[in-house]
C-alpha cells in the first residue's frame, strides 16, 4: 500500500526545491574565488576518484575507516532503495517489483542487508564518539542529529517492511524486516497494520526529506562535496605555490576569502571534520594554536559570512585574519605551521590546508610587512648577504679550506650546491666534508660555486616573503644557466625541493639529486666501494618532511644505512609518510618557539623510546633540531649523524 | 613640519678588507647597505610621520649608486629623498660632510618648517660620530646625541624630551625645537617595506642635488674643504692566542688551567 500520493508529491517537490535552493546558494559562493585549472588529467582524475572516493583508499588507512567504508557503500546501495521509495510514493506501481523475481529478490535482499549495515555503523559511530572520540570537539550536536536521522531512517525502513511482510502486503526476501515483522507485528489485524504502515512510511519520508535539507547546512555537506573534491585533487606539488607578478596595484597573498581560488573554497565545504589532520599536525600536537581542521572550518564560516556580501559587491565584514573567533584565523596560528605537509598527506578528501596558510603569510609579509620580530633579521640578511645568518659570502668556502674542491666549471658533471647550513653551520660543515670525501671516492666529477653561491630562498618562500624569494630564484636560475649547470647535488632537502620543484617555475630544467639518492645509486652501481661495516650501534632513522612527504624519497636513505652498517635502521613509530616534523621547516628554524612545548623535544622523545645509539638524518635542519633536543633531554650520548657521515666512515 | 633623516650608504663592513699597500678599503664587489644606525634614524622619523603627520625627507651624500639606499628609504615611507652627489663633494671629511648636509637641510627647510634632524649615532665605516653634531652647530640646532627614546614631543609648544643613553646611566633632557638627534640602535625596531611600497618606490623621484644646485664654495667642500689628512689606516696586529687544554674532553681541568694562567698574568686575584 502507498499513502496519499498527491500530498506526498507536493511535500516532495517542495523539499527538493528547497534542497536545490540551499545547494545553489552555498555552492555558488565558491565562484567568488579566483580561477584555477583543475580540469586537466581527465583519466587520472577518474582513476583517483574511483580509488579515493569510491574505494576510500585514504579513509581505510585508519582502522576506524572501515566503519565509514561500510556506511559509504550502504548509502550508495540505499540511494537506490530511496529512489524506489520516492517513485513508489509518487505512484504505487513504480517499484522494483515490476522486475522479475530473480532480479527483484536479490535487490530487496541487498537493501535489507545494507540497511542493517548502516544501522550498525551509525550505532558504532555514536558509541565511539562517547567512548573514544577521535578528538574532544568531535562530540557535536550536529553529529548526533545526523546519526540519529540515519538510524531513524533504518528503523522506519525495517518496521515498514516488517509490517508489510507480516500481513502479506508484499512478499520479498528481506530476512531482517521479516524478523522485525515476526517479532513485533505477528498476527495484527489489517486495520492496525495499515495505520502502522502509514506511520512508518511517513516517518521514513519525512526523515528522509529533512535529512536531505539538513545536509547542506551541516558538516555532512561533505556527502555532496567530497567526491568532486577527490576528482579535483591536486596533481602537482602543493608546496610549490603559484608565483606572483609584481606590478603596481596588484595584491599579494590572501586577505579576504575571495582571494583564494574556487578550489580552496570548495575544500572548505568538503571537510568531514574527521580530525585526522590535527592528529598528525606537529603544531596541534605541541600545544600551539594552529589546528589545520579549524583553519578549514574557519575558512568555511568566513565564506558563509562574507561570500554573499562579496557577491553583491560589498566589503567583507568578518576579517579572515585576526582575533575574531570562529571564521577568523589568528596570526599565531598562521606562524605556527612548519609546512611539514602531514595534514595534506592524511586528509581523506585531499584538502590542502598548508598552501592556504602560506597564502595568509604572503599577505602579512608582503602587504602588511607584519611578522614575528625574529624574522626581520632573517629577511634583511637574506636580501643583503643571501644567507640566513648574514655571514659574509666569502666564508662560503671555509668548509673546504683543507680539501681540494674545485670551483664549478663546464668540465664538471655536477654542481655541488652546498647550501647555507652546509657552508656556514659548524656541525653541518662536517656533513659537507663527508659528502666531498664520498664524491671523491666514487670519482664523481663536481665543483662548487663558492662565494658566488646564493641561498635557494626556501625559508623565504615558506614564510610568505615571495617578493624576495622571486628575486633570489631568478638570480640563481640565471647563475646556473650562465655557468652551464645541468646536474645539481644538494645536501639539504629544502634546497633539493626548492631547486627541483620551485625553480621549474623559473625555467630551470636541470636534474637535481639529494645526496641520499646519489649515494644509494653510487653504491648500487659499484662506483662507491665501502671498505667496512660501520658500527653505529642501534641506528634510528628520521624521515625529513621535505625529502619524504614532499618528494617521496623514503627508501634510498634506508638502503644507504643498511649498506653502510650492515643492518636495516630501526623505524620510529611514526615513519615514512607518517613521519613527525623536527620543527624547523617552513622558516620555523629562524623563529623562537614561544607557544606550547617544543616540537623537536616531542620527536627526540619518540626516537629515544627506541633506545638508539645513533639517530640518522638527511637534513641540516633536522640535524640541528635533534642535536638541540638531545642536549635538552640530557641524552647527548646519542649521536646525530647525517647518512653521509656514516657512509664516509665506511670508506676508511 | 619637516623631519630630515640623514642616511649614509656604507660598505657592508663585515665583508670589508683593508688593502695593506694603499691603506684604503678594498671596495670591489662589496655590497653597500644603509648604515645600520641610520635605519633607526629613518625609522624614528617615519614613526613621527605616523604619529604626527610630519613630512619626512631623507638626504644622503655619496656616489650616484647611493640612489639605491635612498630608494629603500622611499619604500619605507619617506616623502622626499635627496641625493647629494657631485665630484666636488668627494673626499670630504666630517667637516666638509656636515657642511654639505647642513646646507641641504637648509634648502629643504625653505618649503616647510624644520622640527628635527635625525642622524645615526655613527657610521660603521667612518665611525667618527661627528657629522650629526657638525650639522647641529652649523644650523644652530640643539644637538641631542645618543638618544634611545623620544619621551615626549610637542610640536605646537616646540619642545622635545628625550632619553640619552650614556655609560651606565640615562639622562632625560628637555630641549626646544628645532633640534638634532643622533640615535642609538635601542631606540626602535626598523620596519620592513611592504611590496606595494617597494613597487611604488621604483618610480618615485630621487632628487639629485649637485653643486650646480647647491652652489657651495668649492674650497669649503670635498677634498679641498677637508683639513683632515689620512696618514695611515691599518688593522691593529693582534698576537695569536694560545689554546689551553681540551675543553671538550676535560672541561674541569681546562677551567683550572685557565684560572691559573689568569692568576699568573695578574688578571685575576684569588
Ligand atoms: C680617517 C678617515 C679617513 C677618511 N678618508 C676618506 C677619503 O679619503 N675619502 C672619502 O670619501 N671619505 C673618507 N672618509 C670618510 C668621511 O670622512 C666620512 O665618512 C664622512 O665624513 C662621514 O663621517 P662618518 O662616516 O664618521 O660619519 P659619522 O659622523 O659617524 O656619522 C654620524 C651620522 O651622520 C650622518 N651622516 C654621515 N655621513 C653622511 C653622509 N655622507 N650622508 C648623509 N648622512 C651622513 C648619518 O646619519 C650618520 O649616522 C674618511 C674617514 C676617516 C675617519
Ligand atoms: S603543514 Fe604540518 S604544521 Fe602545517 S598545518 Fe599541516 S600538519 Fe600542521
Ligand atoms: S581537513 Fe581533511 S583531514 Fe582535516 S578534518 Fe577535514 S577532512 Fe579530516
Amino acid at each position: 500500500m502507498t499513502p496519499n500520493s498527491k500530498i506526498f508529491a507536493i511535500v516532495f517537490v517542495a523539499a527538493v526545491l528547497l534542497f536545490i535552493w540551499s545547494c545553489v546558494r552555498r555552492f555558488s559562493l565558491v565562484t567568488i574565488g579566483k580561477p584555477e585549472d583543475r580540469f586537466d588529467n581527465f583519466p587520472a582524475r577518474i582513476r583517483d576518484t574511483f580509488l579515493y572516493a569510491f574505494c576510500q583508499k585514504r579513509v581505510l588507512q585508519k582502522p576506524f575507516g572501515i566503519n565509514h567504508f561500510v556506511l559509504f557503500w550502504s548509502f550508495m546501495v540505499l540511494l537506490l532503495a530511496n529512489i524506489e521509495f520516492v517513485l513508489k510514493g509518487l505512484h504505487h506501481s513504480l517499484s522494483f517489483m515490476l522486475l522479475p523475481a530473480f532480479i527483484h529478490n536479490p535487490i530487496y535482499f541487498l537493501f535489507d542487508l545494507f540497511s542493517l549495515f548502516a544501522l550498525v555503523c551509525v550505532i558504532v559511530a555514536g558509541v565511539r564518539r562517547v567512548v573514544a572520540p577521535p578528538y574532544p570537539e568531535a562530540i557535536t550536536l550536529d553529529a548526533y542529529v545526523i546519526l540519529s536521522m540515519i538510524a531513524l531512517l533504518m528503523i522506519a525502513y525495517f518496521n515498514l517492511h516488517g509490517v508489510e511482510l507480516a500481513v502479506g502486503e508484499i512478499s520479498a526476501l528481506m530476512p531482517i524486516s521479516a524478523w522485525v515483522g515476526r517479532t513485533f507485528y505477528a498476527g495484527i489485524d489489517l486495520e492496525s497494520a495499515h495505520s502502522f504502515i502509514n506511520f512508518w512510511w511517513w516517518l521514513h519520508a519525512i526523515v528522509f526529506l529533512v535529512f536531505l535539507n539538513y545536509l547542506p547546512y551541516s558538516k555532512h555537506m561533505h556527502i555532496l562535496s567530497s567526491i568532486p573534491n577527490c576528482y579535483f585533487r591536486r596533481f602537482g606539488k602543493a608546496n610549490t605555490l603559484p608565483t606572483e607578478t609584481f606590478v603596481k596595484g596588484a595584491k599579494f597573498g590572501v586577505e579576504t576569502v575571495d582571494q583564494y581560488t574556487w578550489k580552496d573554497l570548495f575544500d572548505s565545504y568538503s571537510c568531514t571534520e574527521c580530525g585526522r589532520c590535527q592528529m598528525v599536525c606537529p603544531a596541534s600536537n605541541t600545544g600551539k594554536p594552529l589546528n589545520p581542521r579549524k583553519v578549514i572550518h574557519d575558512l568555511k564560516v568566513n565564506l558563509l559570512a562574507n561570500g554573499p556580501i562579496i557577491k553583491e559587491g560589498g566589503k567583507p565584514t568578518l576579517p579572515l585574519i585576526g582575533n575574531n573567533g570562529e571564521g577568523s584565523i589568528t596570526e599565531d596560528e598562521i606562524w605556527s605551521c612548519t609546512t611539514c605537509g602531514a595534514c595534506m598527506e592524511v586528509c581523506p578528501v585531499f584538502i590542502e590546508q598548508m598552501p592556504k596558510i602560506l597564502q595568509l603569510r604572503r599577505y602579512l609579509v608582503e602587504m602588511k610587512a607584519t611578522f614575528p620580530e625574529e624574522l626581520l633579521n632573517l629577511f634583511e640578511n637574506m636580501e643583503q648577504r643571501s644567507n640566513p645568518w648574514g655571514i659574509a659570502p666569502t666564508e662560503r668556502t671555509k668548509w673546504c679550506s683543507q680539501l681540494n674542491v674545485k670551483p664549478f666549471d663546464a668540465s664538471c658533471e655536477y654542481l655541488l650546491y652546498v647550501g647555507c647550513a652546509g657552508a656556514f653551520d659548524s656541525r653541518n660543515k662536517q656533513v659537507t666534508v663527508a659528502l666531498a670525501h664520498i664524491l671523491d671516492a666514487a670519482g664523481v666529477s663536481y665543483g662548487i660555486l663558492g662565494k658566488e653561491e646564493l641561498c635557494c630562498g626556501d625559508s623565504l618562500r615558506r614564510l610568505g616573503n615571495e617578493f624576495v624569494f622571486d628575486r633570489m630564484a631568478r638570480e640563481n636560475v640565471k647563475l646556473f644557466k650562465e655557468k652551464g649547470v645541468k646536474k645539481i647535488i644538494t645536501l639539504c632537502p629544502h634546497c633539493f625541493s626548492t631547486l627541483a620543484n620551485d625553480y621549474r617555475q623559473y625555467g630551470f630544467e636541470g636534474e637535481v639529486v639529494h645526496h641520499a639518492d646519489l649515494i644509494d645509486s653510487l653504491i648500487k652501481q659499484g662506483r662507491l666501494k665501502l671498505k667496512k661495516k660501520v658500527d653505529a650501534g642501534r641506528v634510528v632513522f628520521h624521515d625529513s618532511c621535505y625529502l619524504g612527504r614532499h618528494n617521496d624519497i623514503y627508501e634510498s636513505p634506508r638502503s644507504v644505512i643498511s649498506q653502510a652498517t650492515g643492518k636495516a635502521p630501526i623505524e620510529m613509530d611514526r615513519n615514512r609518510a607518517e613521519s613527525f616534523c623536527c620543527g624547523a621547516g617552513g622558516g620555523r628554524m629562524w623563529k623562537e618557539e614561544h607557544l606550547g612545548t617544543r616540537i623537536n623535544l616531542e620527536r627526540v622523545g619518540e626516537a629515544l623510546t627506541k633506545n638508539p645509539d645513533t639517530i640518522c638524518v638527511t637534513c641540516p635542519y633536522c640535524m640541528t633540531m635533534f642535536d638541540d633536543g638531545l642536549k635538552d633531554k640530557n641524552a647527548d650520548k646519542v649521536m646525530v649523524k647525517d647518512i653521509a657521515e656514516v657512509v664516509a666512515e665506511a670508506l676508511q | 613640519m619637516l623631519v630630515v633623516a640623514c642616511i649614509k650608504q656604507v660598505p657592508d663592513t663585515t665583508q670589508v678588507k683593508i688593502d695593506p699597500v694603499t691603506n684604503t678599503l678594498v671596495r670591489e664587489g662589496i655590497p653597500f647597505i644603509m648604515n645600520p644606525f641610520d635605519t633607526h634614524a629613518l625609522e624614528e622619523a617615519l614613526r613621527l610621520k605616523d604619529r604626527f603627520g610630519v613630512r619626512v625627507a631623507a638626504v644622503s651624500m655619496g656616489p650616484p649608486n647611493a640612489e639605491m639606499t635612498l630608494r629603500k628609504a622611499l619604500s619605507l615611507g619617506a616623502d622626499e629623498v635627496v641625493l647629494l652627489s657631485d665630484r666636488a663633494f668627494g673626499g670630504a671629511d666630517t667637516l666638509a660632510t656636515s657642511m654639505v648636509l647642513a646646507e641641504a637641510v637648509k634648502r629643504l627647510a625653505e618649503k616647510d618648517e624644520l622640527a628635527l634632524v635625525i642622524c645615526g649615532k655613527q657610521t660603521i665605516d667612518g665611525d667618527t660620530a661627528q657629522v650629526g653634531p657638525g650639522i647641529a652647530m652649523r644650523l644652530n640646532l640643539v644637538p641631542l646625541t645618543l638618544v634611545d627614546r623620544i619621551v615626549d614631543l610637542d610640536l605646537a609648544a616646540k619642545t622635545i624630551v628625550v632619553s640619552r643613553k650614556l655609560e651606565a646611566r640615562h639622562e632625560i633632557v628637555q630641549s626646544k625645537l628645532p633640534a638634532l638627534l643622533t640615535v642609538v640602535r635601542e631606540i626602535n625596531k626598523p620596519r620592513y617595506p611592504s611590496v606595494p611600497m617597494r613597487l611604488e618606490a621604483q618610480d618615485l623621484p630621487v632628487q639629485l642635488w649637485d653643486n650646480k644646485v647647491m652652489n657651495l664654495d668649492v674650497n669649503k667642500i670635498g677634498l679641498k674643504g677637508s683639513p683632515t689628512a689620512v696618514r695611515k689606516i691599518f688593522s691593529p696586529e693582534r698576537e695569536q692566542g694560545e689554546i689551553i687544554g681540551d675543553g671538550m674532553k676535560d672541561p674541569e681541568g681546562t677551567a683550572k688551567l685557565l684560572v691559573e694562567k689568569l692568576v699568573q698574568k695578574e688578571l685575576l686575584a684569588l
